[in-house]
C-alpha cells in the first residue's frame, strides 16, 4: 500500500511536469506574446516582454480594421446559437424516436446517419444548391449548413443515451394523454438533460471553432476565426495582436468548458463508449 | 425530395398494421411519431444527400463560374496525372493512418495513468483535454510560432543542448509529420477521454480476481483492459481516421500545403482548386475523398463493430 503511494506521487509528479512543458508553456507563450510590443513578438521568443502592454494590445485588436472584431464576434455568436439550437433539437427527435420504435426502416435511417458522419461534404456542390436557393453567403444558409453537419454525430449521442431512459416513463406519459410533442419536450427533453449539454457544448465549441465552413460559403463575412487571418498577411508586424485575438477568441469555448465540464465528460463518454 | 418525405411517413402505417403485439404495445409503437425524422431528414436531403449526388455529375465537367461542360473522367485522369495532385493523394493516407495510430496509443497511455493511482489527476485530466477546445487555427499559429526553424523557442531550446536544428514546417521531408504531431497535440484528449470512460467501465470484480491469481499489471492489462476497452478503441480509431483523412484546418493554418506541395492532402487540393476557379477538378477531389474515406472507413467499422458484438 505504502510503495502504490509512492508510486501514484513519483508517476503524478513527472506527468505533471512532462504537462507543464508540452501544454502550459505553449499557452503561457501565447500569453506572453499577446503582452509584448511589435517588435518583442516579432523576435518569437519566450522572454519576459520588454514593454508589457497587454491592454494596449486587446484595444488594438478591437479596434483593428474598423472594429470588425465586433462584427465577427455577433457574427459567429448568431451562427453558433441558431445552428446548434436547431441541430439540437432536429437530432434529439431523430435519435428519440430511432431508439424508440423498432422498424424495418432503421437499418435505412442507420445507415445514413453513419454516411452523414463519415462522408466528407462536397464543397462546390453544396454552394452550387445554396445559391439556387439563394441563401449562399448570408446568415441563414451559413447556419442550416452547420446545422446540417452536426445531425449525424448528435444523432448517434442522443440515440445511445436514450437507450438509457427506461420506457416506463414514455407509457406515463402516453396514459396522462399527452401528445407526441408535449411529451417530448416536458418529458424525453428533460430526461436529456445530461446528454444535451454534451451536444449543446460540443456542438457549439465545434460550430464556433469552425474555419473551413465560413471560408466556403460565408465568404466577406467575418467570423472569429477569420479575424485570424487578418493579422496573418501582415508578416509579423502584428503578431501581438494576432496573438491577443487568439486569446480572445479561445475565451468563449474556454467559458463554456469550465461551466459544463463535468457534464460533458459523462455525456460523451456515455454516447461514445456504447458506440 | 417529395419523394423522400412520403417515404419517411410509410413505416409508421406499415407498423399500425402490422397486427400480433398486444394492443398497448402496438399503441406505444404508432405513439412514437415518424414525422419526427422529417426536419432532420429536409436539412439531410438538401444540404448533404443533394450535393454529394451532384458532385458525382460535378466531377465529370469543366466547370467555371460561368459555364458547364461535360468532359467525362478527364478531371479524375488529369488528377492523378499530376504528381502535385497524385501526392497529396498519398499524404491522406499518411496523415490519416499516422494521427489515428498514435492518438490510439497515447490516449490509451494518458487514460491508463488517469484511472490509475496518481496525484494531479484533475489537473492532468482538464490540461490534456483543454487544447481539444481552442481553435484550431490558433493552435496552427501558435505552433508555427513555436517551431520557427531560426527564431522558435523549440529550437532554442534544441540548439542548446546542440540537437539540431529542425526545419519542421519548412522541411519537405519534415512538413507533413510536424502538422500531424500538432493534431495529435490538439486531439489526444479526446482520445484520452474516451478511453477513460472504456476503462471506468470495465468491472473491478476482474481485476480483483486476476489480482487474487497473482497475476502481473502488464497481464493485467493483457488479458482484461486491453479486450475489454476494445469498444472504446473502435470509437476513437472511427472518430481519429475520419477527422484525419479529411483534414484541413490544421494544414491550412500551418503550411497552406507546402513548402511546395509537400504538405497538401485531398482536402487542401480542394480548396485550392476551388480558389483557382476549376469547380469541376475541384469536385473531382471530393468524389476521390469520399471514396477515400469509405473504402477505409467501411471495413474498419464492420470489423470493428462485429468485435464490439462479440464481447
Amino acid at each position: 500500500m505504502r510503495a502504490e503511494r509512492i508510486r501514484a506521487r513519483v508517476v503524478g509528479v513527472v506527468a505533471i511536469i512532462a504537462t507543464i512543458v508540452v501544454f502550459i508553456i505553449p499557452f503561457l507563450f501565447v500569453v506572453d506574446q499577446a503582452a509584448k510590443t511589435p517588435a518583442d513578438a516579432a523576435s518569437l521568443a519566450f522572454s519576459w516582454p520588454t514593454k508589457w502592454q497587454f491592454f494596449e494590445n486587446l484595444v488594438g485588436v478591437v479596434q483593428y480594421n474598423g472594429g470588425v472584431i465586433f462584427q465577427a464576434f455577433i457574427n459567429s455568436a448568431v451562427l453558433t446559437v441558431f445552428s446548434v439550437l436547431i441541430t439540437t433539437v432536429f437530432a434529439a427527435m431523430v435519435g428519440y424516436v430511432l431508439q424508440r420504435k423498432p422498424s424495418r426502416w432503421n437499418p435505412v435511417i442507420n445507415f445514413f446517419v453513419l454516411a452523414g458522419l463519415i462522408v466528407p461534404p462536397a464543397v462546390v456542390p453544396t454552394i452550387w444548391v445554396l445559391q439556387d436557393l439563394g441563401i449562399f453567403q448570408t446568415m441563414l444558409g451559413m447556419i442550416l449548413v452547420e446545422a446540417t453537419f452536426g445531425l449525424s454525430f448528435n444523432i448517434l449521442l442522443f440515440r445511445a443515451f436514450v437507450a438509457t431512459i427506461p420506457k416506463e416513463l414514455d407509457e406515463a406519459a402516453v396514459l396522462d394523454g399527452s401528445g407526441p410533442i408535449r411529451m417530448f419536450f416536458s418529458v424525453i427533453l428533460p430526461l436529456l438533460r445530461p446528454v444535451l449539454a454534451t451536444v449543446i457544448v460540443v456542438q457549439a465549441v465545434v460550430v464556433f471553432n469552425d474555419f473551413a465552413g465560413p471560408l466556403y460559403f460565408l465568404p466577406g463575412q467575418p467570423t472569429v476565426q477569420l479575424t485570424l487571418y487578418q493579422f496573418q498577411g501582415q508578416a509579423l508586424s502584428f503578431n501581438n495582436l494576432l496573438f491577443m485575438d487568439i486569446l480572445l477568441i479561445t475565451i468563449p469555448p474556454l467559458v463554456l468548458y469550465v461551466f459544463f465540464n463535468r457534464q460533458i465528460v459523462a455525456g460523451m463518454t456515455s454516447g461514445a463508449v456504447k458506440g | 425530395m417529395t419523394a423522400n418525405t412520403t417515404s419517411a411517413v410509410k413505416p409508421a402505417a406499415a407498423f399500425t398494421r402490422t397486427g400480433g403485439a398486444p394492443s398497448a404495445r402496438r399503441k406505444m409503437k404508432s405513439f412514437y411519431p415518424s414525422w419526427f425524422f422529417l426536419p432532420a431528414m429536409v436539412l439531410y436531403v438538401v444540404f448533404f444527400a443533394v450535393p454529394t449526388f451532384a458532385s458525382f455529375y460535378f466531377s465529370l465537367t469543366r466547370w467555371s463560374l460561368f459555364n458547364i461542360q461535360f468532359i467525362g473522367f478527364a478531371n479524375f485522369v488529369e488528377f492523378f496525372q499530376d504528381p502535385q495532385l497524385v501526392n497529396g493523394f498519398i499524404h491522406t493516407f499518411e496523415y490519416g493512418f499516422v494521427t489515428s495510430a498514435v492518438k490510439v496509443v497515447l490516449g490509451l497511455l494518458f487514460a491508463l495513468l488517469l484511472t490509475g493511482p496518481v496525484i494531479g489527476r484533475g489537473y492532468l485530466r482538464a490540461v490534456i483535454f483543454f487544447p481539444v477546445l481552442v481553435s484550431t487555427i490558433g493552435v496552427g499559429i501558435m505552433w508555427k510560432n513555436l517551431l520557427d526553424p531560426f527564431h522558435g523557442m523549440v529550437n532554442a531550446v534544441l540548439g542548446f543542448f546542440h540537437l539540431g536544428q529542425p526545419g519542421w514546417f519548412t522541411d519537405p521531408k519534415l512538413a507533413l509529420m510536424t502538422i500531424a504531431g500538432v493534431d495529435i497535440w490538439k486531439g489526444v484528449g479526446i482520445a484520452t477521454l474516451i478511453f477513460m470512460a472504456g476503462i471506468v467501465a470495465i468491472p473491478q470484480d476482474y481485476y480483483e480476481a486476476a489480482r487474487l491469481d497473482g497475476s502481473g499489471s502488464w497481464q493485467i492489462f493483457r488479458s482484461i483492459t486491453l479486450p475489454l476497452v476494445r469498444p472504446a478503441m473502435g470509437t476513437v480509431i472511427i472518430l481519429s481516421l475520419i477527422g484525419g483523412l479529411r483534414s484541413f484546418d490544421i494544414i491550412w493554418a500551418t503550411t497552406g500545403g507546402g513548402p511546395g506541395f509537400t504538405s497538401d492532402v485531398i482536402a487542401s487540393v480542394i480548396y485550392k482548386e476551388y480558389q483557382a476557379g476549376f469547380y469541376g477538378l475541384s469536385t473531382a477531389g471530393n468524389v476521390i475523398l469520399f471514396l477515400v474515406v469509405t473504402v477505409i472507413m467501411v471495413p474498419i467499422s464492420a470489423f470493428l463493430n462485429r468485435r464490439e458484438v462479440d464481447l
